[in-house]
């Protein structure tokens, strides 16, 4: 029993907060919401380069994996800098064309896994139960829709809508296309692609909420009034302090989850991922509202960048299914 | 970064589980705060330690097993889905005993551990005064150096367990003239049967004398109970309450039985149409895991070697909120049996949603059947053991929590948020220690 991260796993979140820090990642987001993705599509590749998308794929298709406490550390980093695009959807797909592959269905694996594990091209997906959209549709490569006891390549996608989150845009995928998978094989990859899917949101929507938290506490330090600093009232303190409660419980679930993934039975680790992205759910949105509400009115603003974290949090509450259905999992057990 | 266990600890776990099944009372014991409950945990507390369960990480010398936090914690698990009763002794357990490991000397070691382990001597703790409790620097009870040791005076209140208990610790100003108030302190044993100390139970909301208020005119202590260098009080004092709000007041193994009772009940008896108290149920699972892993995370870093700070007030703050939330959800979940009241234990009949009633078998089991029945799907539910087969005109009745245990463990609850520094002082220490916020007027 050792539920702590390792060192390496520590230098790979320090490596990959550094690039991104280094890459002003908040002027990526805003001109990925101006639909400008060249900043973005540079971002993945980076990410790609640094391994990100091979910890979902195995060895036999460039892949490092399956390595989902990896992957969590990974999306943590990822939220922590708002970085756009449909990342969890890539990773959700690599789940997904590996777990085909593993069931005997290589040849999707085959044609897409090296491009999207090597971070050169983007996937998005729909998944069963899990909501109709998919993220970012205009920017990917590869259009999965699993439902209906298949997998198809959809030959393309209706116009996106906008989204609170104004670097998050959604498409429904057009019908017909090739079934690439079908019956218990297609089912089978369709759960364990929303397994990750949970998983990487919980942890991308956990690094949203410390980003959120860390930006409020340097603000209220430095915003005076009454001649004291805000964050010495208690008003203020007490509601930054319930915001660190909440984080710092939803973290081990995360991780717990992401070991249940890898080393659990199912439905055990779908418990654990299903608590993990209730608890970030609840937990980061109590992020926002506190950063919000102590911000005042310049966390009010869509100049101020961290606007990009607040309609993040509530953007990726609801994605993959609302709190209560999440919820409803863990009641029965899986 | 893994969630398993090694072979030795498994074993341990097995161990404790075997003892278990074959001790835990099948009656429920009487509610601790109690005379009676008071008495009858005392003796389970014997029972424990006659086979060295009760104090599992101290060392063997003392009564213990030298568990390390691991197995502590794997024994906590076992106890607490086992039906095991409350710990009558967990002040002296929790509070006194580390702070014996970490400032007494052997003698008071050797002294005073071992009949605390067995339970012949149950600690209450007396730090509040009616004037000093957030700020409890404040306080004002003397301490007055006489020949061969102290002479104490003034009042405590709130003092846990003190209406029942044997001895008690606390701090009290034994140098009226230092220059700060948190020096000058010391920190202190004394008998609470001794000529001097008048304890006055008080009555907590339910009625039940869980405190009680100790009034301490020229009580002589020796110099033999003092704890660490007079004076020194204070800083000693917070290493205990470290303690207290950390990792050994409040073992996750308490709130995943709770859990675990609250989502067996729901599955027997809730109504699937009410998703409202469905999401309530998940949370209260959520919270159990949550507490569980963050716990399992600390103890890794402990065992790595780092210490654990004031992250302690992280915890006090989710626990203390967590059990009243999982009480209150157990409670709505009950409905109209919600309030139903349990005096000495659940003893009588419960009703079921359409008002018609059980009777409840006389000697209702407290044991946990864990392993998973043919098929798999229910949940693991209270059975009684073969050997105390119900009578055969008993049907069971629906597998259900008492209404009562869920009352009692209500008020219970309702205390945490308060006790052990309340939850607006673990605030300002985390918005202070943990996020850097400026110290400001509380």
């Amino acid at each position: 029993m050792r539920f702590l991260l390792d060192d390496e796993q520590r230098d790979f979140a320090r490596s990959l907060d550094g690039m991104l820090t280094a890459a002003d990642t908040p002027a990526a987001a805003r001109a990925w919401a101006a639909g400008e993705h060249a900043a973005g599509f540079a971002l993945r590749q980076r990410i790609g380069a640094a391994g990100v998308f091979a910890l979902a794929a195995p060895e036999a298709y460039e892949g490092v994996g399956p390595s989902p406490v990896e992957t969590a550390v990974a999306f943590v980093e990822l939220g922590r800098h708002a970085v756009p695009g449909p990342l969890v959807e890539t990773v959700a797909a690599v789940a997904l064309l590996a777990r085909l592959a593993a069931l005997g269905v290589p040849e999707p694996a085959e044609r897409s896994l090296p491009t999207l594990v090597g971070g050169g091209a983007s996937a998005t997906l729909t998944l069963p139960g899990a909501g109709p959209y998919a993220l970012d549709a205009d920017a990917s490569a590869v259009l999965l829709a699993a439902g209906d006891g298949e997998v198809r390549l959809a030959p393309g996608h209706a116009e996106p809508r906008a989204s609170l989150d104004p670097a998050r845009r959604l498409a429904r995928l057009l019908a017909g296309g090739e079934v690439v998978a079908s019956g218990d094989a297609a089912a089978d990859a369709a759960g364990r692609a929303l397994d990750w899917a949970a998983l990487a949101t919980a942890a991308q929507s956990l690094g949203v909420g410390y980003a959120l938290l860390d930006r409020t506490v340097a603000y209220v330090r430095g915003r005076t009034q009454f001649g004291a600093p805000v964050g010495s009232f208690q008003a203020v303190k007490h509601r930054l302090a319930d915001v660190l409660v909440g984080l710092e419980f939803a973290r081990p679930l995360v991780f717990g989850a992401a070991v249940s993934l890898r080393d659990g039975d199912q439905s055990a680790a779908r418990v654990d991922l299903a608590a993990a992205k209730v608890a970030t759910g609840e937990a980061v949105y109590g992020a926002a509202r506190a950063a919000l509400q102590l911000h005042g009115a310049l966390g009010y603003t869509a100049e101020y960048d961290l606007s990009l974290w607040l309609l993040k949090a509530r953007a990726l509450r609801g994605a993959w299914g609302g709190v209560g259905r999440w919820r409803e999992r863990v009641v029965a057990g899986g | 970064m893994d969630l398993e266990f090694s072979a030795a600890q498994e074993e341990f776990r097995q161990k404790a589980r075997a003892w278990l099944a074959a001790h835990v009372p099948s009656d429920p014991l009487p509610s601790l705060e109690t005379e009676e409950g008071f008495a009858a945990h005392r003796a389970w507390e014997g029972e424990l330690a006659a086979d060295r369960w009760s104090v599992v990480s101290w060392p063997e010398e003392y009564g213990g097993r030298g568990a390390g936090i691991v197995e502590w914690l794997v024994f906590e698990e076992e106890y607490y889905a086992a039906g095991a009763p409350g710990r009558v002794s967990q002040n002296g357990i929790s509070l006194l005993a580390p702070t014996l490991f970490d400032f007494g000397t052997p003698e008071q070691r050797a002294r005073v551990l071992p009949p605390m382990a067995r339970g012949e001597v149950i600690w209450a703790q007396a730090w509040s005064e009616p004037e000093a409790g957030s700020d409890l620097a404040s306080l004002r009870s003397t301490a007055r150096r006489a020949p061969g040791g102290w002479v104490l005076n003034g009042q405590k209140t709130w003092s846990s367990r003190a209406a029942f208990a044997d001895r008690a610790f606390g701090l009290f100003r034994s140098d009226p003239a230092a220059d700060r108030p948190h020096r000058g302190l010391t920190y202190l044993m004394f008998p609470l049967d001794t000529a001097g100390v008048t304890v006055r139970p008080i009555g907590r909301i339910d009625g039940k004398p869980a405190f009680a208020e100790l009034f301490l005119d020229d009580v002589f202590v020796p110099d033999e109970d003092v704890i660490g260098e007079p004076g020194q009080g204070w800083r000693i004092a917070m290493a205990t309450t470290g303690e207290e709000r950390g990792l050994t007041l409040r073992s996750p193994g308490r709130f995943l039985a709770t859990a675990d009772r609250l989502l067996r009940d729901w599955r027997a008896h809730g109504d699937p149409a009410d998703t409202a108290l469905r999401d309530r149920v998940a949370d209260a699972v959520i919270g159990a895991r949550a507490y569980q892993l963050f716990t399992w995370s600390n103890a890794s870093r402990f065992e790595a070697g780092e210490a654990i700070g004031a992250e302690s007030s992280l915890n006090k703050v989710f626990w203390s909120e967590y059990d009243i939330g999982v009480h209150e959800t157990a409670l709505d979940l009950l409905g109209a049996d919600g309030e139903l009241r349990g005096a000495e234990g659940f003893a009588g009949e419960w009703s079921t949603p359409d008002g018609t009633e059980h009777a409840e078998p006389a000697d209702r089991t407290g044991t946990t059947d864990t392993a998973a029945p043919p098929g798999g799907t229910p949940p693991p539910c209270r059975t009684p053991p073969p050997d105390r087969a119900p009578p055969t005109d008993w049907t069971p009745p629906p597998d259900r929590t008492p209404p009562t245990d869920w009352t009692e463990g209500y008020v219970f609850a309702l205390a945490g948020p308060i006790y052990a520094g309340t939850n607006e002082i673990q605030r300002d220490i985390i918005a202070e220690r943990l996020l850097g916020l400026p110290k400001g007027r509380r």
